[in-house]
């Protein structure tokens, strides 16, 4: 259904999708089967000279079992959606796998920067590479991410991954994604962050290990001090 | 209920028996159906200024940079503002006055068989206070700085700083705006509640009480229940915007996210605060036109309860992402899926009363149908966003927008004309032409549906909400997609015209439609005994009526007539 618009491009991506079929399925079968009741009878029942309408409580158990049972058989879909939305959930937003690359995502009134860990592999040293509007990550391994805002609530989404976080000042949200294809993406802010929410536009750039490797020695001799501190 | 309880006996004492000025009549009345025109002309002028935001900000989306026509170029900061005050005007002063307090006001006495409502003066200090927020909120538009442009949602510390909103004086006036208009409803509240509890007309038990004065207490006590944080956490932010508190700035020891949880705290029992009534409103019309006992009276009434109580639970599916602790989705999660239980009980309910019914395609029972068939798909869509694992992908989207707008539109709008043609000739004892009513009908329907499907699918295609101009995303810029935008805007521009229609009905016929006589569509329920308009004190203070039964026995086996009022003895 998704991948119809937009690419599935995360190991979790797939979990998600099905998580949607799943809701569509069982939430569509309720929905048409109650609206074509729902016509069924507004056309069956429709006003004709000489009958007169049918005078039923709908108090006593007989009758009651028309909407009873259909109300059980709503909780037992509700419980299969519960489970299968519990568990995706548990999968991308609590347990995160062991992490082989670490990037930290700071948002601003309107930009973002990206602080790449550099050859050493380890933020906050000398080789960081910061660079505003661009990510870059390999393919294939779990990157975790560090969310920071400088000012105002901002949200951290890139549809092609199924991720979304919001990002608070004050604190520091991590997260975790691993990407399963190569190529370029969208990042968007998902919440008002104020007159240029519409201009924060970033792009993700997914390459291979070689390419992502070759890509940050390439970067490294840039000191993220220096940028940073001004 | 030996006796009948009279308001209007009250007013009178202290207002003397002096002939009516126009001040009284109209400016400062105390009579509840006066008070109820007063909400609903107040209301409808702030749906037609909500509808014209939207006007302005969805012509923008589909041809970004026009000037746009009546409005001229919109910048970001207008645009967020403009997106902004669209929400919060539609909730707070379109559903809220026009579903609540417009019917509430007129219908409550009348139905109850009661000549006013108990406290006439706080109902009029009501309406004065709710009509002071409307002309702050307005005002804020014409201040330094403009319109607050930070969502209807006002997440600090956005809303807390003028340097992050630039809006220093908008954003004040928004918050102290929106804690007015509570102040109003909760004076609302406590009379309807009181009202419906003391004043009834003898005979009329709980289980007597027509379905949608039941919803309109039910709505009341919900939202007397829950406003209290929101009201709480208003006042924090108006003194962090103005005196320097740091309630919800984190560089000085607060917590935005402690906002989050006041607002959705009240926000969420608000969306039932407005679906309760139409839920009555529309038992009220389908038990009249398909002359139906309503199916399962108890039952209706229980799971109005039962999602009202619920709904005090669920507040966190907001705020899914938004940094709570991830194990607190599961949690929420598990609430608010089962809330479609009763929910969707009450739908089928609803559907069940048309079974074996002699339905008559009326305007009023369209638009009551109308309710029953969108709402389901607003129901349905819901699932999406409660579920934590696919919220992740849909919150924030434009699902979300056309998830909330098949909701609050089937309340809202669809109530409203379900109620207002229903009710219009008890209002003013004049028939709405049954002609002009079908073609507002299918007019305002099916442009509703072109609009809001198309942005189903931009949301299922990660377009985000809130942005001026998707023209800086490649992925969303593409063709495909800004012609469902295109469509979108154009469907709602038929839709505007369309409303001319209902206008000129309502004109015409107010002037020059049929009488209507007390009982144009032989119902069942009080206000149908009153004249029709009822004059002050609704019905004759020698003759009030008494009643003897529930609000729904049509069709019952062995009379000839095949409805049975409330007040006719056996």
């Amino acid at each position: 259904m998704i991948t119809q618009y937009v690419e599935a491009a995360s190991t979790y991506a797939g979990d998600i999708d099905q998580v949607i079929l799943l809701i569509a399925v069982l939430g569509g079968f309720w929905f048409l089967a109650a609206e074509f009741i729902f016509f069924g009878f507004i056309f069956k029942f429709l006003e004709t000279p000489g009958r007169r309408a049918l005078y039923v409580a709908g108090e006593d158990e007989r009758e009651m079992r028309w909407v009873t049972i259909p109300h059980l058989l709503v909780l037992v879909c509700d419980i299969l959606i519960i489970v299968a939305a519990v568990r995706v959930w548990v999968d991308v937003k609590i347990e995160a796998p062991p992490a082989q690359n670490t990037v930290r995502i700071i948002a601003q009134q309107w930009a973002w920067t990206f602080v790449h860990p550099g050859a050493d592999g380890e933020l906050d040293t000398e080789d960081d590479i910061a660079i505003n509007d661009e990510l870059h990550l390999p393919v294939d391994a779990v990157t975790s991410f560090e969310l920071v805002s400088r000012d105002v609530m901002h949200s951290f989404s890139v549809p092609v991954f199924r991720i979304k976080q919001d990002i608070i000042p004050g604190r520091v949200i991590t997260g975790w994604v691993e990407p399963t294809a190569v190529g370029q993406f969208d990042i968007q802010c998902v919440e008002m962050c104020g007159i240029g929410h519409g201009l924060m536009p970033a792009r993700v750039f997914v390459e291979t290990q070689q390419d992502h490797a070759a890509w940050t020695a390439e970067h490294s001799d840039t000191s993220v001090a220096a940028m940073i501190a001004d | 209920m030996a006796e009948h309880a009279s308001g209007v006996a009250h007013a009178h004492d202290a207002h003397g028996h002096h002939e009516e000025t126009f001040l009284d009549k109209y400016v400062i009345p105390l009579d509840h159906k006066r008070i109820g025109f007063q909400y609903l002309y107040t209301g409808c002028a702030m749906a037609i200024i909500g509808a014209f935001m939207a006007y302005v900000f969805r012509m923008q989306l589909a041809f970004p940079g026009m000037s746009v026509p009546g409005y001229g170029v919109v910048s970001p900061a207008e645009y967020n503002a403009l997106v902004t005050n669209h929400g919060t005007i539609m909730i707070f002063w379109v559903a809220m006055p026009v579903l609540i307090a417009a019917f509430g006001n007129f219908l409550i006495p009348l139905m109850i068989g009661a000549d006013d409502m108990v406290f006439p003066r706080i109902n009029r200090l009501s309406y004065q206070v709710f009509l002071l927020s409307a002309i702050v909120l307005l005002g804020s538009f014409f201040v330094d700085g403009g319109a607050f442009g930070g969502a209807w949602t006002a997440y600090p510390p956005l809303s807390a700083k003028a340097e992050y909103s630039l809006t220093p004086l908008g954003s004040t006036l928004w918050v102290l705006a929106v804690a007015l208009e509570f102040v109003a409803f909760l004076l609302g509240g406590v009379n309807f509640i009181t009202t419906v509890m003391n004043s009834r007309a003898p005979g009329m038990r709980m289980y007597d009480i027509p379905m949608v004065i039941w919803m309109i207490v039910i709505a009341s006590i919900l939202f007397m229940v829950s406003v209290g944080p929101l009201v709480a956490g208003a006042v924090m932010l108006l003194f962090d915007q103005n005196v320097g508190t740091a309630f919800f700035d984190p560089d000085r020891g607060g917590d935005p996210v402690l906002w989050q949880h006041l607002f959705w705290f009240f926000g969420h029992p608000e969306v039932y605060v407005v679906l309760l009534p139409t839920c009555g409103i529309v038992a009220e019309i389908i038990t009249t036109f398909s002359r139906k006992k309503l199916f399962g009276y108890k039952t209706v009434l229980y799971t109005a309860f039962a999602t009202g109580v619920l709904s005090f639970f669920v507040w966190a599916h907001h705020q899914f992402i938004s940094g709570i602790d991830p194990r607190m989705a599961n949690l929420f999660t598990v609430t608010t899926v089962l809330i479609s239980v009763p929910l969707a009980e009450m739908m089928f309910v609803y559907i069940a009363t048309l079974y074996g019914g002699s339905i008559r395609l009326t305007t009023p029972m369209l638009w009551a149908l109308a309710f029953i068939g969108e709402f389901l798909i607003g129901g349905v869509t819901g699932i999406f966003l409660g579920s934590s694992g696919s919220d992740i992908y849909f919150h924030d989207t434009y699902f979300v927008l056309a998830h909330f707008h098949y909701t609050f539109f089937p309340i809202t709008i669809i109530g409203f004309f379900a109620g207002i043609t229903y009710w219009f000739p008890k209002m003013t004892g004049k028939m709405l032409s049954d002609r002009l009513g079908k073609w507002h009908f299918w007019g305002t329907i099916i442009p509703f549906n072109c609009i809001f499907i198309p942005l189903f699918v931009l949301g299922a295609a990660g377009q985000h909400r809130r942005i001026y101009s998707y023209e800086f995303f490649p992925e969303l810029a593409a063709d495909n997609l800004q012609n469902l935008r295109i469509f979108a805007t154009y469907s709602m521009l038929v839709m505007l015209v369309f409303q001319v229609v209902f206008f000129v009905n309502l004109i015409v016929s107010w002037r020059n439609g049929k009488k209507a006589g007390r009982n144009p569509w032989k119902a069942n329920t009080l206000e149908w005994v009153a004249p029709s308009p009822p004059g002050h004190g609704n019905f004759p203070p020698d003759d009030m009526p008494v009643v003897y039964r529930g609000p729904y026995e049509y069709s019952v086996p062995g009379r000839d007539d095949d409805y049975w009022p409330q007040n006719v003895p056996a």
